[in-house]
């Protein structure tokens, strides 16, 4: 049977085992004067009694499904004839495809070795046999488990402390695919970037000043020295995200200090959900926005005033990034903002002191903590933007500090080195994990520095 | 207005059982009015020769409720009085006319003559923030800024510019501190923050805080309801030297504190002022029946 037949099947037996487990807790019950006698509620035996059925069965089918490939691959390969034995991993794959195809159908046996038809009808017996034996062999353990589960219904078995137990082991390992997913990556990541200093020295990477990561196909040819500095990259990347901030925290968190201690209640209902409304807009429009409106209208602006500017301009990209990443600051500002308690407001008006001061003295202070938290996720948000900057700031790797000019960023040039037919082991592409590298490094302390901030003020009131 | 609230007369007159439900409610509700024979009406001294605070027929709306129903009182200079009724009796919104504190609750109106020295409180013109500098507040719970002990003194100061340099203000804290009987207390850890004493020094900080301005008026808002009884020894202890100097209007819901502290008693019934009168006369021959059932613990 297939795997995705096997599992609704897995889940009617638990469910069957469920409901039998249940009637056979309250038939225990009955001649002992009612359920209140047993060691557990009835729900925690028939949750047990699944439990048993279900996860062992799903762990065999897991490991079945997971191994089933390779055993009958090698199976396979060690059983043909001696002059097809594949000597480098290139040719036994080449020779597996080969054997597959055939099984499929896809390739006429006549056409290839009589050893390698003889070793897809081999395959194919073996695949067959193989989802026998794991339809059975769930199927019965599913049964076996249900059925132990249903015999150890007894009145002095507390199910409670193992369905418990178990619920905990299931919530951990929920937990862990996550933490291992991020280490996964980061571990890929980093081969990769080990790889690729393999190719590119240290220095040029971390203090290179120019970026072109062009290299070259042929020995002759020309132009293509595929020099990798990421400063200009990092230097961009900065222009740009400190062009967002500067137009979002300030807009931001006043615009946060208005809802939560000016605006009254209906004008807030509605600011509110509008203004976290910006962060819903797919970026690729903003690029839009920012590449046909307002990167001519800043290069008309400066060209009146006697400036020189480029038509695609970090200023423009920085400007409509920061509108985009008005709502992580506003929005989280607001909400902290909110959660100081109202008697600190009612101590400093009391006193005498206008809102303002009071908001000033009392309530930014308090509040700080959760701002400069959702500053640096808007900073995080910021650094890794792509869409936007592609499309306003252009791709030339600039060293340069005039937000008139164009600039490039890192996670732009991530995606133009990986975009189309690439070979994955030029320093070039490689050159794409050790920028993302180096991203996730920045993010990183940037999300540790907001847990301290926040850690080390938090306690202040209450 | 809820029903319930008149449920402990209605225990007074078994002999009305066979009424109906409703028909019971409609006699609670007579025989509520037959109490209060007149709204406005309070028995009693409400009036002063000398007063701070002059107020006449206040009322208080929050939306369509009516919370405080024609009041008319006098607060005299230097006087001690204590607010006391059962709990929603509007005595606490009352104290928070006094200072306008409820100006900042949308749906609250204030209707009616109060006036702080002969000076309307709720002009339109008139400045809120020179206002509450005069008149000080503590609440029911401390509420101490998460600063140090020094800042949270030396707040108000700050805010009106009531110290020229560094050693002036260092002068009103120590002053602030010392009136509060915190001074010894804390003066080795001034720059401590304010957050970790304990309930009773925060309070008595916020006490500080508020005669670091100088007011002429200390409004307090259960200012014990959160404090164990050291702490509230120690806090009535500080009204009663407070009242040298010093208007006090003081919100309770402990009887024997407002009979401690205070020289006049006013007692407050679902949002009109029942009576007032000497403190001593309030505990021992309650002029209006509803003061007496109160204080003799019959509902509240």
């Amino acid at each position: 049977m297939q795997t995705a037949n096997l599992l609704p099947l897995i889940l009617v037996l638990a469910l069957v085992a469920y409901g039998l487990a249940y009637m056979r807790s309250r038939a225990v019950a009955a001649p002992l004067g009612g359920i209140r006698n047993l060691k557990a509620l009835p729900f925690y035996y028939a949750a047990r009694a699944s439990l048993w059925c279900g996860i062992p069965a799903l762990i065999v089918l897991a490991a079945w499904v997971g191994f089933e490939g390779r055993v009958i691959q090698g199976i396979v390969l060690a059983t043909l004839p001696p002059e097809l034995i594949p000597t480098s991993p290139g040719q036994a794959s080449l020779t597996l495809s080969q054997i597959s195809n055939v099984a499929a159908g896809k390739l006429n046996p006549d056409f290839v070795p009589e050893g390698i038809a003889g070793a897809a009808s081999l395959l194919e017996t073996l695949r067959s046999n193989s989802a026998t034996f794991k339809t059975v062999l769930v199927l019965l353990i599913a049964v076996l488990g249900g059925t132990f589960a249903w015999f150890r219904v007894m009145p002095q078995v507390n199910a409670r402390v193992s369905v418990e137990a178990t619920l905990r082991r299931i919530f951990f390992v929920c937990a862990a695919v996550a933490v291992l997913t991020t280490v996964g990556i980061v571990f890929s990541v980093i081969l990769e970037t080990i790889r690729f200093f393999g190719k590119v020295s240290f220095v040029d990477f971390f203090f290179g000043a120019n970026w072109s990561p062009q290299t070259a196909l042929r020995a002759d040819q020309v132009g293509a020295d595929g020099s990798f500095g990421m400063i200009p990259l990092f230097t961009g990347t900065l222009l740009i995200s400190a062009i967002a901030l500067l137009v979002a925290v300030p807009v931001g968190l006043l615009s946060a200090i208005y809802l939560s201690e000016y605006a009254n209640k209906k004008v807030r209902a509605i600011a509110k959900p509008l203004l976290e409304m910006l962060s819903g807009v797919p970026t690729v429009v903003y690029g839009f926005f920012a590449a046909l409106t307002v990167a001519p209208f800043i290069r008309d602006l400066a060209e009146t005033i006697g400036l020189e500017a480029s038509s695609q301009s970090a200023l423009a990209a920085g400007l409509v990034m920061g509108i985009m990443i008005i709502p992580f600051v506003s929005s989280l500002s607001d909400d902290v903002i909110n959660a100081v308690p109202q008697t600190l407001r009612d101590g400093s008006l009391a006193l005498g002191a206008t809102q303002s001061e009071t908001m000033k003295n009392v309530i930014f202070p308090a509040a700080l903590p959760g701002i400069m938290g959702g500053i640096l996720l808007a900073a995080s948000r910021a650094i890794g933007e792509t869409m936007i900057v592609v499309m306003a700031a252009g791709l030339a790797a600039n060293l340069t500090a005039n937000p008139l000019e164009t600039v490039t960023t890192v996670t732009v040039q991530i995606a133009t080195l990986l975009v189309g037919d690439q070979e994955f082991d030029s320093a070039k592409t490689l050159a794409a994990f050790a920028l993302g590298l180096m991203l996730f490094i920045v993010t990183l302390i940037l999300n540790v520095i907001a847990l301290k901030i926040v850690r080390k003020y938090r306690e202040q009131y209450d | 207005m809820s029903i319930n609230q008149n449920i402990p007369n209605v225990a007074e007159k078994p002999n009305e059982a066979p009424m109906t439900k409703q028909a019971a409610a409609l006699a609670v509700e007579a025989k509520r009015e037959d109490i209060i024979v007149e709204e406005g009406k309070t028995v009693g001294l409400p009036y002063s020769d000398n007063p701070k605070f002059k107020l006449r027929n206040v009322e208080v709306f929050y939306g369509e409720d009516r919370a405080i129903k024609d009041i008319s009182l006098d607060i005299a200079r230097n006087e001690v009085i204590s607010f006391i009724g059962p709990s929603g009796c509007g005595k606490s919104t009352f104290l928070r006319c006094l200072n306008r504190m409820n100006d900042s609750i949308d749906i609250c109106r204030v209707k009616g003559q109060l006036m702080l020295d002969d000076v309307d409180i709720y002009h339109s013109k008139r400045d809120v923030v020179e206002l509450r500098a005069r008149i000080g507040m503590v609440f029911q719970k401390p509420n101490p800024f998460p600063k140090s002990i020094y800042d949270n003194v030396a707040y108000g100061p700050r805010i009106h510019g009531l110290a020229n340099r560094k050693s002036d203000l260092d002068e009103i804290v120590e002053n602030s501190l010392r009136k509060a009987g915190l001074w010894n207390e804390v003066k080795d850890r001034l720059d401590a923050t304010a957050t970790g004493m304990s309930g009773g020094q925060q309070q008595r900080l916020c006490i500080a805080r508020a005669i670091a301005v100088s007011p002429e008026v200390i409004l307090m808002d259960e200012p014990c309801s959160a404090l164990d009884p050291i702490a509230t020894a120690k806090v009535e202890e500080l009204i009663a030297e407070m009242s040298e100097s010093y208007t006090i209007v003081i919100v309770t819901h402990s009887m024997q504190q407002a009979a401690r502290v205070s020289h006049r008693t006013a007692y407050f019934h679902l949002g009109h002022l029942v009576e007032v009168n000497e403190t001593d006369k309030v505990f021992t021959s309650p002029e209006h029946e509803l003061t007496e059932s109160y204080i003799t613990g019959r509902f509240g």
